[in-house]
């Protein structure tokens, strides 16, 4: 249900985004009409991962996920290029990305390989192999440059916390992004360093009864939270490209470029802000329409909801978005395999992600990347990535009474 | 072992999707700034500038009226790839003058009068011929647009001080300016009629809301117009000016300084004002406003300086009209009353020695009226001769004054000089304290002295006497709009402290003066009784100032004039010649004298 309500929406969005007058929303030459036929494509796809019985996706996950990396892998050499990413691969007029299509075989392969009979989070030896599972589709998709989608599979590590991962990991992976922002906010360095070895001691002395083990393990990270602060500068001016340079900085002070780089959030933040309590009404924002906001019916597909439906249309969508986490969390935990659940968790992040980051760029809280919001963004291939993850979760779902009794 | 790990998750969920509503919260409900933003952003307001009422003369002639113009704006925030080279050339633009242009919008920029967003006035005043050349070129400047509105024209040079002109707004009056009607680059009456009718001239302006894209791109009207506004014209005004007769007057006063002014006594319209030296108003119009102003302005003889209303002059000799009414009503003289012409404490001309008062106005025997005014100030009202002439002094002003004099009419331009007629307290002043009595102040009986009046108010005087005590005040605007009306104030009739009976002797004596008197050779018409009265007003050591006033015919007067001619010397050469041949112009339609004619254009009048 949330699923029709959203692709629904979403498809009229993409309408009013690209609107004008004379054309019809079933026009096919327009973003509206063809985002139309995917959305008639993804029904079929719907009916297959249905018909396609449920031991096909956990039997055949390491083929799924070999396909895919071979499609990756294809990429860089015969894709074409579509704004500066050579992320696509073209059948006729039609483009698909494989990078959209590697979070669902990543996470039916992360799913597969947990739900192996004996596996325990614990084993060194294990973790290493889901960091190289994740880490494979990331390298190819970084080749790509395609840096927000690689992102998204860094939303596996919640997965893996929930499946019994130290949340060590992720709180060192929290402090070196605060620290990083912090680095670049604070001009003095050595007030950081002071803050760290003031936590650092804090902590000692909280776990001084502790095993040794566990102090080193905090003097590493602490020592790693050091070392983010002395290389910030060279990561940042060496290893990131010159336009995430910026778009990092106008994060940190938006006003600073309005017409060159910060443009994007700048016009999509004037959008939104612009829709008050209750929007412009269907079709009638004049942002979006006029097209100040980029990407307008993609990525910052967000700004026509904002404009034209105002803050009770955002918190509409947002509800709607809880809602199906929320959902899908729910049907996760209540899958009796531990395949099924992991999935179901994948699926729920890889959502999670996608509207967090999405949202945030929209509204300033987060460097611009090009993530898609699942069922509204235009465009085929992110619309049947989304549209595969869910339903497979359903069929599972589905089928969870027939796994007990195969047990 | 993972237990609450869901919940953990689920909680980060919850939390993020709040952090969203909240700051969505801010940015859609709360901060207006976005708001705005899409506004200058999307719509564009295109203001409509109304057409400015245009100004006809009294037989429908036109005198002002409008021309098409075009300004070339830029929004600084929309411009992209400016190539200053395609804009030296398409524009005919030298780099320097460009740099110029961009550096006068910086500093309006950092004076706060002009910001990124809004549109401003960067190119002034194209013509029409202007725009043909740029207006293809138009689309290689994102950023730049033409607006077209209208600038001034008008259909004759000789009304210039009396119509004034219209120039962009200065910052000084846009910062004074209450009613928020105005904005930068905004056109306003700043003389004459053009500022004193400026609220029924201007008209009021629209507002068309055009949609945008981010290119600049017009897409339509926003909502449909449903927030356009129309701009509504100005209203257009008739004058009282008759231009034939106005025209004719500055073709008389070519070459001279002085001014002559004519009313229609029966309503106080004026038919004619004319100011010399003048200026083509047709000058300060158009882009070349700002050069030809600072030329003008800075002429030496001050062509912007309106005479009629502006030019303080002692009345001379027409002010013993004035003095013998006020006589006659103080019953100080009877018409019969002779005196003998003293010369001993102020000279006299031509051969005369013991006059009645009409003698005595026909020949302008000074001595008659030193006597005349002494009877009036020192009636021994007072204990001694000190306090006698202040409270003779104080009943003659209020008469003098209802004549107009010493204060402003009320002419509907701006900058009129009220003149001066001396009080007691005038004279305190002027003699610091110590005493002064009549023996002191005595030049103002014959119009010398500390008296001082403006050219309209000796014109209007001669309406006064025609109208036998009564006038309109003068006005150049008979008529605003489609009311047919002109300002209320100008259909109220203004009484002299006179009795109307005493008005036959002057009107007898001004008929005489022209027939027989000082006015003789150079004023009688020879269908037309005209009355008149010569003043030689003393200008020492420069020649004297030449003085006229009139009215024709002597029953129900059609005209009233006066001219002042400076430096030409007797009343009843330069201004007595331009005055009648003006009444000749507006009665008869042209001279009948072209000696006369030919006598005043050559403009040698002190031989």
């Amino acid at each position: 249900m949330i699923y029709g309500a959203m692709v629904l929406w979403g498809w009229l969005n993409i309408y009013s985004a690209t609107y004008d007058e004379t054309q019809s929303i079933f026009d096919l030459s327009l973003n509206s009409g063809r985002q139309m036929m995917f959305i008639i494509t993804s029904s079929i796809l719907i009916l297959a991962i249905l018909i396609i019985d449920m031991r096909f996706y956990e039997t055949f996950a390491y083929i799924i996920y070999g396909v895919v990396l071979f499609l990756l892998l294809l990429v860089p050499f015969i894709g074409k290029e579509v704004g500066g990413n050579r992320a696509w691969l073209g059948f006729g007029s039609f483009g698909v990305q494989p990078s959209e299509f590697a979070k669902f075989a990543t996470a039916l392969v992360v799913a597969k390989f947990i739900g192996t009979i004996g596996f325990r989070m614990d084993n060194i030896r294990n973790q290493v192999i889901l960091f190289a599972l994740i880490g494979a589709p990331i390298m190819l998709i970084l080749l790509q440059k395609d840096y927000g989608t690689a992102m998204v599979f860094m939303v596996f590590l919640l997965v893996f916390y929930r499946e019994g991962m130290s949340p060590f990991l992720l709180l060192v992976g929290l402090g070196v992004a605060v620290i990083f922002i912090l680095t670049l906010l604070v001009e003095n360095n050595w007030i950081l360093f002071g803050m760290i070895g003031a936590a650092w001691g804090i902590t000692m002395y909280m776990n001084r009864r502790k095993k040794i083990k566990r102090l080193a393990i905090i003097t590493a990270g602490a020592l790693v939270l050091a070392f983010t602060i002395t290389s910030v500068e060279f990561i940042f001016s060496n290893l990131l490209e010159e336009h995430h340079q910026k778009r990092v900085m106008v994060l940190i002070n938006p006003e600073l470029d309005q017409l060159g780089a910060g443009y994007h959030v700048y016009q999509s933040k004037v959008a939104i802000g612009s829709g008050g309590i209750i929007g412009k009404g269907f079709l009638k924002g004049t942002q979006t329409k006029l097209k100040f906001v980029p990407e307008q019916y993609t990525d910052f597909i967000f700004c026509t909801i904002g404009e034209e439906q105002g803050w009770i249309g955002s918190l509409l969508m947002i509800a709607l978005f809880m809602g199906l986490l929320l959902r899908v969390v729910f049907l996760a935990e209540r899958q009796k395999n531990r395949f099924a659940r992991v999935y179901g968790y994948s699926v729920a992040c890889i959502f999670f992600f996608h509207f967090a980051t999405n949202i945030a760029m929209t509204i300033g809280l987060f460097p611009v990347i090009g993530i898609p919001l699942p069922f509204f963004s235009y465009g085929g291939s992110s619309l049947w990535s989304f549209t595969i993850l869910l339903f497979i979760l359903l069929k599972l779902d589905a089928h969870r009474m027939h796994v007990l009794q195969r047990l | 072992m993972n237990e609450g790990r869901k919940e953990v998750l689920q909680l980060v969920f919850l939390l993020v999707g709040f952090i969203f509503l909240v700051k969505l919260f801010f940015i859609q409900i709360v901060e207006d700034s976005y708001k705005e933003m899409a506004g200058v952003n999307a719509i564009r307001k295109e203001p409509q500038y109304p057409i400015r009422g245009i100004i006809k003369d009294r037989n429908g002639k036109l005198i002002v009226y409008n021309n098409p113009e075009f300004d070339l704006m830029v929004i600084l925030h929309e411009v992209k790839h400016f190539d200053s080279t395609r804009f030296c050339q398409v524009f005919e633009k030298t780099p320097q003058e460009l740099r110029d242009l961009f550096n006068n919008f910086r500093t309006e920029i950092r004076n706060r009068k002009a910001n990124q967003f809004q549109p401003f006035p960067f190119l002034r005043q194209l013509s029409t011929q202007d725009l043909a050349k740029v207006q293809d070129h138009m689309d290689e400047f994102p950023g730049f647009f033409i607006q077209d509105r209208t600038t001034r024209a008008y259909a004759s040079k000789a009304v210039a001080n009396a119509i004034g002109y219209v120039s962009e707004i200065s910052k000084n009056k846009l910062e004074k300016d209450k009613s928020g009607f105005y904005r930068q680059g905004d056109y306003i009456g700043q003389s004459g009629i053009e500022a004193y009718y400026e609220e029924y001239l201007r008209g009021k302006r629209g507002v068309k809301h055009l949609m945008r894209n981010k290119d600049g791109v017009i897409k339509g009207s926003y909502e449909g117009g449903k927030y356009d506004t129309l701009s509504v014209p100005g209203q257009d005004l008739v004058s009282t000016i008759d231009l034939t007769l106005q025209e004719y007057g500055a073709f008389l006063l070519n070459g001279k300084a002085g001014s002559i002014i004519a009313i229609e006594p029966s309503t106080g319209e004026i038919l004619a004002m004319v100011s010399g030296p003048s200026y083509d108003p047709n000058l300060l119009t158009g882009k070349n406003y700002s050069k030809n102003f600072a030329l003008i302005s800075n002429d030496s003889l001050k062509p912007l300086f309106n005479r009629p209303l502006m030019a303080q002059y002692r009345p001379g000799s027409i002010f013993k009209i004035a003095q013998a009414m006020v006589a006659l009503q103080e019953g100080v003289i009877t018409p019969e009353t002779r005196i003998r012409c003293d010369r001993s404490i102020i000279n006299c001309h031509g051969p005369h020695s013991n006059e009645d008062l009409r003698g005595a106005i026909t020949n302008s025997c000074n001595p008659y009226f030193h006597n005349v005014l002494r009877r009036m100030l020192n009636k021994g009202k007072g204990g001694n001769p000190f306090d006698d002439t202040r409270i003779g002094l104080a009943e003659w002003d209020k008469h003098i004054m209802s004549f107009g004099f010493g204060k402003r009419l009320g002419i509907d331009l701006p900058n009129e000089k009220r003149g001066l007629v001396p009080s007691p307290e005038y004279y305190d002043r002027a003699y610091g304290g110590r005493p002064w009595k009549f023996s002191n102040i005595y030049s103002i009986a014959i119009g010398e002295g500390e008296n001082m009046v403006v050219p309209l108010q000796m014109a209007n005087f001669a309406a006064t006497v025609a109208n036998k005590g009564y006038y309109f005040t003068p006005h150049l605007i008979k008529s605003i709009g489609s009311t047919g009306m002109p300002l209320p104030q100008y259909l109220e009739k203004h009484y002299t402290t006179i009795d109307s009976a005493n008005f036959r002797i002057a009107r007898d004596a001004m008929e005489r003066v022209v027939e027989a008197g000082t006015a003789q050779y150079r004023a009688k018409l020879k269908d037309i009784v005209v009355c008149g009265k010569t003043g030689t007003v003393q200008n020492e050591p420069n020649p004297d100032h030449s003085v006229f006033i009139a009215f024709a015919p002597k029953e129900n007067p059609k005209i009233a004039i006066s001219v002042y001619v400076e430096y030409s010397g007797q009343g009843g050469r330069a201004a007595a010649s331009i005055a009648s041949l003006m009444i000749e112009k507006y009665l008869l339609g042209g001279t009948q004298r072209p000696n006369i004619e030919e006598y005043v254009l050559k403009g040698k009048f002190l031989h």
